[in-house]
């Protein structure tokens, strides 16, 4: 086994950007690892993400279903053992109605599906998925979403926002583009970093995120080795 | 058992799907406000017990059916 940090992502039926996903992890020099849907145990892992698409039709509510795959029960077992979990966009949804982010994700206030880059600015640099962005900072990723307006819960704690949309392209409340849960070690965002790690494709931004993430799940890699 | 599940955006909830058919009613010359879009989920459950019925159906809606955070639901149970 090589001594890249592992970092699987899940394909669901209707999942669209793992490949990407899969191609942006290993460029970023992460053994990108592919996990299947009906798997009811995860590999030997560092994180996880979840891709975007449209799992399961986005029958329901988008998320809905795939939220009882076996693999997400796993991938929520794989998150409350401090296991370190990105969601994008469709996989943010699906954390969402896993409950382990709070909130949830409703159809665009336009009722239109956008697909476009958007600014946003991190307000947090000190989680696994923000470490190689600065507080402050903006990032230019796109979206593509018809289901992107984050309505959060009453008693969000604003401290939770990861990053804000400066020009909120789906109408979601407090311009919120991406979201952590209490303990930092699972996040949520509708902008689709897997699609920006080339400047030759507009931006290479979404690889500062995705670095993090690979920097985190090698830190995590390495404790392994090194514990008895 | 025949139940039917009406699951509706809750109060506060921005609705566009909502607001575009009372819109698109208004093209058409109606005097209409406040359209709210739902879903309706008819199903058969195995339980004949009213009572009983009605307990599962509403565990789907707290499960599955419904998100408490922005959806309300009502049950109706057909004998």
């Amino acid at each position: 086994m090589s001594d890249k940090p592992r970092v699987g992502v899940v394909t669901y039926p209707g999942s669209q950007d793992d490949r990407d996903a899969l191609w942006a992890l290993a460029a970023l020099d992460a053994e990108a690892v592919p996990v299947w849907h009906a798997d009811a145990e995860l590999p030997e892992l560092d994180a996880v993400v979840l891709p975007g698409g449209f799992s399961y039709g986005d029958y329901l509510r988008c998320g809905a279903i795939a939220r009882f795959s076996p693999v997400t029960r796993a991938v929520i077992d794989f998150a409350n053992d401090g296991g370190v979990v990105l969601g994008i966009c469709n996989g943010f949804q699906i954390l969402c109605e896993a409950g382990l982010l709070p909130g949830v994700l409703l159809r665009n206030a336009s009722l239109r599906f956008v697909c476009r880059d958007v600014q946003l600015r991190v307000e947090r640099d000190d989680l696994p998925f923000t470490s190689r962005c600065t507080a402050g900072q903006t990032l230019v990723i796109p979206v593509k979403h018809g289901d992107g307006r984050y309505v959060p819960p009453p008693e969000l704690d604003p401290a939770q926002v990861v990053l804000r949309y400066l020009d909120n392209p789906n109408g979601s409340v407090d311009d919120i583009a991406g979201v952590c849960n209490e303990n930092g070690n699972v996040m949520g965002l509708m902008p689709h970093p897997e699609h920006a790690v080339d400047a030759l494709l507009g931006s290479d931004h979404g690889a500062l995120i995705l670095a993090s993430l690979v920097g985190a799940a090698s830190a995590r890699s390495g404790d392994a080795l090194t514990s008895p | 058992m025949k139940a039917t599940v009406l699951v509706r955006p809750k109060p506060g909830i921005l609705d566009p799907q909502g607001d575009a058919v009372e819109s698109a009613l208004e093209h058409l010359g109606f005097a209409v406000s406040g359209a709210r879009v739902g879903k309706v989920v008819d199903l058969e459950v195995t339980a004949t017990d009213p009572a009983e019925a009605r307990a599962q159906v509403e565990k789907m809606c707290e499960q599955l059916l419904a998100n408490p955070l922005i959806e309300s639901y009502e049950i109706e149970l057909v004998e």
